[in-house]
């Protein structure tokens, strides 16, 4: 096994284990938030997609490239908006709306 | 030389920040207090890994790049800005697009390596780029389901899962074939067609009533796929990401099923609502009790406390705005008034929440289906509004009813149970209810909207008497 897959095979199982920690005490009140918050996160795969992009390493790989850059950025664009959205709406008793 | 290294470790160090930042981001939204500093976390971590990206000297074009993050931003702001009540297919459309993002990459990426692509090399790419494709048909299955432009019914044949399985099969097979004929670089598009094909496959059989077990299935398979990226380019920050995305699907996956009482697997092999259509056939005639908005405003106004439990026919029937009105009138009268969510009511996890917190109802009074069965007995009225299954008591009593076993809210343990319905049709699964039946139920026939916005007029005194 090579050693860069072990390395990221560790980071995996940690992140997956903490992950899960965190991931279980999120209210259930908030999990449609948390599945758009967690789509925005995930779309970091925005710098992979631009560093595919950039690197002119042929036509085929730019254009894949900028294809993923556009639809992880309007992920991460739009995940963000909507969680934030949603979240405004959540208020306790008594603290009525502006 | 040293100015190469300087900002590569720059950009590690920026990584390495984002992704605190964004554990951060999933332990505030533990608390709807400290929620929103929660997404301003999440965005400071990824606004900084992107701009410090643009810092790799492995760059030398940017006009692609910025042609990209263009076509991102005229996209991304409208799904941003949908209804609350298209919420779920905006979700499942994200999916498709996280899923699409990585499967593009490891795409580009195989081409770029081969034919001088290690073994290992090349099943990471192939399990990373038949995860993503999959995912990518699969998730945009779900949004057509859920924007109602495909059919909501489960579609099933006979040798379903056979064919779906042997598909999937073939996938596998043409990976282990490239793993070690890379040089046969035309079996990989195939394989990327199958994949979608399998993608297609696996969510058409599910029913509407599934789809929050398949939202959040899908969830944790473009979360994979991200980390298998990561795996892939060497990328410890996708690995990361990918993995707090997935562990995220991952347990609401499991939430979600234990809150029907079923298997991943019966969710995804056994289409809901075939089997006991024949059965229900030949019922003898039953009565039930209907009331009209003047008998039921006059229950619920002369009561103590009422529970609403809200389904997907509120979402249906956009009545959650009505309901508020209803809320305010009897909070006003000093009537307790509180929310049931059954985990799986609506199309996806936690969508009766968001639909009420839009429609300004106090969090603090949506309660979870323990606190409210708890509190049932002592309730005078169960108000459910577009809700069947998740209220049906034969998932206790009767064994031979598919949805024995699975976890309900209580309604037959208020004093009244007024159930909000169109017909007397069965619902979604097309599985019958007895509650529908019982003495203490009464069945307020109609729109929901119109319904609840006829028992507000009434409650206000506008009955005109």
């Amino acid at each position: 096994m090579p050693a860069d897959f072990t390395i990221s095979l560790y980071v995996f199982v940690l992140a997956g284990f903490l992950g899960f920690e965190v991931i279980k005490r999120v209210s259930p009140l908030l999990h449609t938030p948390l599945m758009s918050l967690t789509n925005a996160l995930d779309a970091i795969v925005v710098i992979a997609a631009i560093i595919i992009c950039g690197r002119r390493e042929s036509n085929l790989s730019t254009i894949l490239g900028a294809i993923a850059v556009a639809a992880a950025f309007s992920n991460m664009i739009g995940g963000f908006l909507i969680t934030d959205r949603m979240l405004r709406m959540f208020k306790l008793s008594g603290r009525k709306k502006q | 030389m040293t100015t190469t290294l300087a900002a590569s470790q720059l950009v590690d160090f920026a990584y390495i920040f984002a992704i605190a930042l964004f554990i951060l981001s999933l332990k505030w939204l533990s608390s709807p207090a400290t929620a929103r500093h929660g997404v301003l976390a999440g965005e400071i971590g990824a606004a900084v890994a992107v701009v410090t990206t643009f810092f790799n000297p492995e760059l030398v074009e940017f006009k692609w790049i910025f042609v990209g993050l263009l076509a991102g931003v005229i996209i991304g702001i409208p799904l941003g800005l949908v209804p609350i009540t298209a919420v779920p297919q905006r979700t499942a459309m994200s999916h498709a697009f996280g899923a699409l993002a990585a499967s593009l990459i490891g795409i580009s990426e195989f081409y770029v390596r081969t034919p001088h692509i290690t073994k290992f090399g090349m099943i990471e790419i192939a399990m990373e780029v038949i995860i993503g494709s999959l995912s990518v048909t699969g998730s945009l299955i779900a949004a057509g389901k859920l924007q109602e432009i495909l059919p909501q019914r489960p579609i099933v044949y006979k040798g379903q899962n056979i064919v779906s399985l042997t598909v999937l099969g073939t996938a596998v097979i043409l990976a282990l074939v490239l793993m070690f004929r890379p040089d046969l670089t035309v079996l990989f598009p195939i394989m990327v067609v199958v994949s979608l094909f399998f993608g297609f496959l696996l969510v058409m059989p599910i029913g509407g009533a599934d789809m929050p077990t398949v939202i959040s299935l899908l969830n944790s398979y473009v979360g994979l796929s991200a980390a298998l990226l990561g795996f892939v380019l060497s990328s410890r920050v996708l690995v990361v990401a990918g993995a707090l995305d997935g562990s995220s699907g991952f347990i609401l996956s499991v939430i979600m099923c234990k809150a029907m009482n079923r298997s991943f697997t019966n969710v995804l092999f056994g289409a809901f609502g075939q089997l006991q259509v024949s059965a229900e056939a030949g019922k003898e005639e039953r009565t039930v009790r209907s009331a009209s908005p003047e008998e039921a405003a006059q229950i619920i106004g002369s009561s103590n406390s009422v529970i609403v439990v809200p389904g997907y026919g509120m979402a249906v029937a956009q009545a959650q705005h009505k309901v508020r009105e209803m809320f305010d009138i009897l909070t006003k009268k000093g009537i307790d008034v509180k929310f049931a969510i059954h985990p799986v009511a609506g199309r996806m996890p936690g969508h009766m929440n968001v639909l009420l917190a839009e429609a300004d109802i106090p969090y603090d009074k949506l309660i979870d289906m323990e606190t409210a069965n708890s509190e049932m007995p002592q309730t005078d009225v169960a108000l459910i509004i577009g809700a069947n299954d998740v209220t049906n008591p034969a998932a206790k009593t009767d064994q031979g009813s598919p949805i024995y076993g699975m976890p309900i809210i209580e309604v037959d343990k208020a004093r009244t149970a007024m159930v909000i319905k169109r017909s007397l049709n069965p619902g979604f699964a097309g599985i019958d209810n007895p509650l529908y039946y019982m003495d203490k139920t009464l069945m307020l026939f109609g729109d929901a909207k119109k319904f609840v916005s006829d028992i507000v007029h009434e409650l206000s005194g506008g009955g005109g008497h």
